[in-house]
């Protein structure tokens, strides 16, 4: 792997093993010639995965487009471009020089070059001829220019156009009048290209079988998959750079997934509330009235909904709520990612709160947790996160596809009419907020119980165990202490981490999320390069359960990566082990991109020195 | 032996836990119309569910209906509480209660929106111009010129909460008088019946912090200002419509409720037409140059479809008792699903 900062001539072709990153202008259709590209390249069986890096605008800026080809199937951010398109005249420059030595430029020869690079391989393309020529009605001139880079790179490092067109078939949902325009333009410029350049550069791609079994979805879509999944009834929700997507996906799913058996009619009111405050409010509305119920939001987002989230927590009211991260504090970098929630949400209230976390690290996951978070939600009777963020939610990831529920619906503790009766029988007493079973979890009616007995009122001030208001010092201890049991009840509960381990390994490494593909690189290369064998436990939920704690207790060092400035998780942890709290080493950036394994692995060895 | 209504349940089964607001608070006296109101209508109390925001106002749902499920959320959100919450089953009725510092500072957003997106609800804003339950701060809707211990004189105009929402398109607007209570009474059943939002502005003094005569949310003020739009008679079935003697017909408008109730309205003054939006704008800039507390059905419309409906739910059972079968895709839909993705 070290091979990739050597100048290519000296190691001959370099198969299945670059990065490419299209350098465009936002709002200019790019986006449909760089899933081409990426889909293209993992239909001919290459591990690929696509990171957009755009700006937050809709028309105008710089945005950027990375794509990992990789045979041994590592697939997180390279700060290394070995393939670089430039097709905006604002950052040329910066393209130009971004080029790793021994690399490739693409660039559409309307650009005026400002330097010039004698240690890299410069192909022009002649896009505004040849989207002129193309036929395309002028308005969708400049768009169609950007299936000018598709053919030109599709005939220098070998894309299949068979698969080219199978993207385009998929992208344009088999309508033929785009399908032929923009594969007629990427066949023309192949051609153009196999007429007037040669190749100087090693990149190639050849056909592999290593996508077989995956497919390509976005987190936001896999989330609201899972969701529809779950059950989901009631969507509360309010447009939010990265999530807008999740609910808005699950819409267009709706009439597909959730027509009632019975009547035909569909089963999910979702309702675009006016702020999120109303979103969350709504959400938690429904999921008192017994529904499966959720909304789908960013940091500054729960910062809105925090109030209500304390109140759904202190009542119990079990809702899911999905934070796609962001860059934050404040409006932050609203479209780029960050880890950057997590001690936000954890505590996430005024007063003693506590937050049930489940931390996808894909699309896959983020499918699994869509229905499960219900689950937890509904047994708990309480609030339940999903830390989700916008590389998971946003991007494609290539993953094994959607695998139906395992279990059925788990509604929790819920009393009907002739569940009274029957506790009225056996001189059973029914109180709202009464432990009965001494899990912490009490019994819940829900609105339209018709029993005389079901109805009770709600409250965020103080109450008891029969939902009666009290300012009793007794009383509010103890309702609050009981509360604290249905979270520590629930470390054992949620989603168990997943551990990988090496013989004779020097230190631990904890993350989570979409750090996982960076980790696992790094682990690799600190391995093969360094020698240096690694323990790797990831997070998936919040509270931590005893594997965490063992995980922490036998390793002597431990480094836990994030995308943060602070370390969030790493405090999270250090609470939870205080005496084990010195062991535990924060390997934390939040630059808004997502971490490389280089970075991991250095900054680790920097600290190793240390 | 109590009075029954037509369940066979006596008043005390709609009635809550004791009232802790102050003796003489208008706000008691609505609290019992709405008792009145549902025991009348023979309803069950479990066929009602109650909403409130945080203020005075909003302590008032755990004084009635005890039999009736109760949510008492946050400032100034009651609304997006009770519309997640009424999706649960759809037959049920929810009663809002707010405040003018509830529905017209921190609430005005979701006063808006559940108004513009048409939510059934029976949307109660028990309006005394005043902070209650803070000791006697300025309100939104406080009286310019309002002249409060401790705080001097209010500068500021008030909030018209009816304008407010007639701005807003509501499909039903009334205003009334806690020393009303007939006229609360007849406006809370129609407003029960109303397939839509019902915008109740009740005027309700604060006897502790607001009820000096020259307060227009005063009871003395109220008495001695009070003009009524129409008398008004509602009928939940159209065929017991018996006009007493002074309700002659030609006199009369009758408004019928899409469930086939009719609320009838007896001519005052002169006749006022309440599908007419200009004429209730009108009649609320009038009564503002008239100092007189304009009472009764300012407006209404039947016609436009509420939320609920919009999103055509089975009705064969309640939303929250579907089964998972119901809820859950088959399992041969998950092939179908990922070979939708690439």
């Amino acid at each position: 792997m070290a091979k990739q900062t050597q100048p290519a001539s000296q190691n001959g072709a370099v198969v299945n093993d670059f990065s490419i990153t299209v350098s465009t202008i936002n709002g200019t259709g790019s986006q449909t010639s760089n899933l081409t590209i990426t889909r293209a390249i993992f239909k001919m069986g290459i591990p690929v995965q696509g990171k957009n890096i755009f700006p937050s605008n809709i028309q105008g800026m710089p945005t950027w487009y990375t794509i990992r080809i990789s045979k041994e199937g590592f697939l997180a951010r390279r700060e290394e471009h070995e393939i670089v398109i430039a097709m905006n005249p604002a950052t040329i420059k910066d393209d130009i020089e971004d080029v790793m030595p021994g690399g490739v430029l693409f660039y559409a020869d309307h650009l005026k070059l400002p330097i010039q690079r004698d240690d890299i391989t410069m192909y022009p393309m002649p896009v505004k001829k040849l989207a002129r020529q193309s036929g395309a009605p002028t308005k969708l001139r400049d768009y169609v220019a950007n299936m000018v880079y598709v053919g030109v790179l599709a005939e220098i490092i070998g894309i299949d156009m068979d698969k080219i067109h199978a993207a385009l078939d998929f992208h344009f949902k088999g309508k033929e009048g785009p399908i032929n325009l923009n594969y007629g333009l990427i066949e023309t410029a192949a051609q153009w290209a196999k007429e007037n350049l040669e190749k100087k550069d090693p990149y190639r791609l050849e056909p592999m079988d290593a996508t077989k079994g995956y497919i390509m979805a976005d987190g936001n879509t896999a989330a609201a998959l899972g969701a529809l999944y779950g059950g989901v009834q009631f969507v509360g929700w309010y447009p939010i750079t990265p999530a807008s997507s999740l609910v808005e996906t699950m819409n267009q799913y709706i009439p597909k997934l959730r027509k009632d058996p019975k009547t035909g009619k569909n089963t999910v009111v979702s309702v675009q509330a006016e702020d999120e405050l109303a979103a969350v409010g709504m959400t938690i509305g429904a999921g008192w009235a017994g529904l499966r119920s959720m909304t789908s939001t960013s940091g500054a987002g729960i910062s809105l909904m925090g109030e209500f989230l304390g109140l759904a927590y202190y009542a119990e009211v079990p809702i899911v709520v999905w934070d796609v991260q962001r860059g934050a504090p404040s409006t932050g970098l609203p479209t780029r990612v960050m880890q950057g929630d997590i001690t936000q949400v954890a505590f996430i209230s005024q007063g003693d709160t506590d937050a049930i976390m489940l931390i996808p690290k894909d699309a896959q996951e983020a499918f699994e947790f869509g229905w499960r978070a219900f689950d937890y939600a509904e047994r708990l009777q309480t609030p339940v996160f999903v830390m989700s963020d916008l590389d998971i939610g946003q991007n494609q990831w290539m993953v094994k596809p959607f695998e139906y529920p395992t279990e059925p619906m788990d509604r929790g503790k819920i009393l009907w009419e002739e569940d009274l009766e029957q506790w009225e029988k056996e001189g059973k007493a029914w109180g709202r907020y009464l432990d009965v079973d001494g899990d912490g979890v009490p019994y819940r009616t829900v609105i339209g119980n018709k029993h005389p007995k079901a109805a009770y009122f709600t409250r965020g001030t103080g109450h008891d165990e029969f939902a009666r208001y009290s300012e009793d010092p007794e009383v509010w201890t103890r309702v609050l202490k009981r509360i604290k049991k249905k979270f520590e009840n629930a470390r054992e509960m949620l989603p168990k981490p997943e551990i990988g381990t090496m013989e004779g390994a020097s230190f631990g490494i904890i993350s989570f999320g979409s750090n996982d593909p960076a980790i696992q690189e790094a682990r690799h290369y600190l391995k093969e390069e360094k020698g240096i064998a690694t323990d790797y436990l990831r997070l998936r939920a919040y509270p931590f359960s005893q594997e965490v704690k063992d995980f922490i207790a036998s390793h002597d060092k431990l480094y836990v990566v994030e995308m943060n400035r602070d370390g969030q998780m790493r405090q999270l942890l250090q609470l939870d082990v205080p005496d084990m709290a010195d062991k535990l080493f924060s390997v934390a950036k939040g630059d808004g991109l997502p971490l490389t394994a280089r970075w991991i692995m250095n900054t680790i060895l920097e600290m190793e020195e240390e | 032996m109590a009075k029954t209504n037509a369940l066979g349940l006596s008043i005390a089964d709609y009635k809550g836990a004791p009232t802790t607001l102050c003796q003489g608070c208008g706000h008691n006296s609505i609290i019992s119309q709405i008792i009145s109101a549902v025991f009348e209508e023979n309803l069950p109390p479990e066929a009602v569910v109650k909403f409130s925001g945080i203020g005075c106002s909003s302590k008032a749902p755990t004084y009635m209906l005890g039999r009736s499920f109760g949510f008492n959320g946050l400032h100034g959100r009651m609304p997006s509480l009770a519309t997640g919450a009424l999706f649960g089953d759809l037959s049920l009725i929810g009663i809002g209660m707010s405040g003018d510092g509830d529905s017209a500072a921190i609430g005005m957003g979701q006063f808006k929106h559940i108004i513009r997106r048409n939510m059934p609800l029976v949307y109660i804003v028990a309006n005394n111009g005043v902070y209650g339950l803070t000791k006697g701060q300025f309100s939104p809707t406080s009286d310019r010129g309002l002249k409060l211990k401790k705080q001097g004189v209010n500068p500021f105009e008030p909030v018209d909460v009816c304008m407010e929402a007639l701005a807003s398109n509501a499909t039903f607007v009334a205003r009334t008088f806690a020393g009303d209570p007939k006229q609360v009474k007849t406006l809370i059943k129609a407003a029960m019946h109303h397939n839509g939002i019902a915008i109740l502005d009740i005027i309700s003094p604060c006897v502790s912090f607001n009820n000096q005569p020259s307060s227009t949310q005063s009871y003395e003020w109220g008495k001695q200002h009070e003009v009524l739009l129409h008398e008004m008679q509602f009928h939940p079935d159209a065929k017991e419509i018996q006009l007493h003697g002074e309700m002659k017909p030609g006199e009369v408008r009758e408004v019928t409720m899409h469930d086939g109730s009719v609320l009838v309205l007896k001519q005052v003054e002169r006749d006022y037409d309440p599908t007419d939006r200009f004429a209730a704008i009108r009649a609320l800039e009038e009564a503002k140059e008239k100092h007189i507390l304009l009472t009764g059905l300012l407006h209404i419309d039947t016609e436009r479809p509420s939320l609920t409906e919009l999103y055509e739910l089975p009705d064969d059972t309640p939303f929250n008792r579907m089964p998972q079968d119901r809820l859950r895709p088959a399992p041969e839909s998950i092939q179908t699903i990922n070979d939708l993705m690439f």
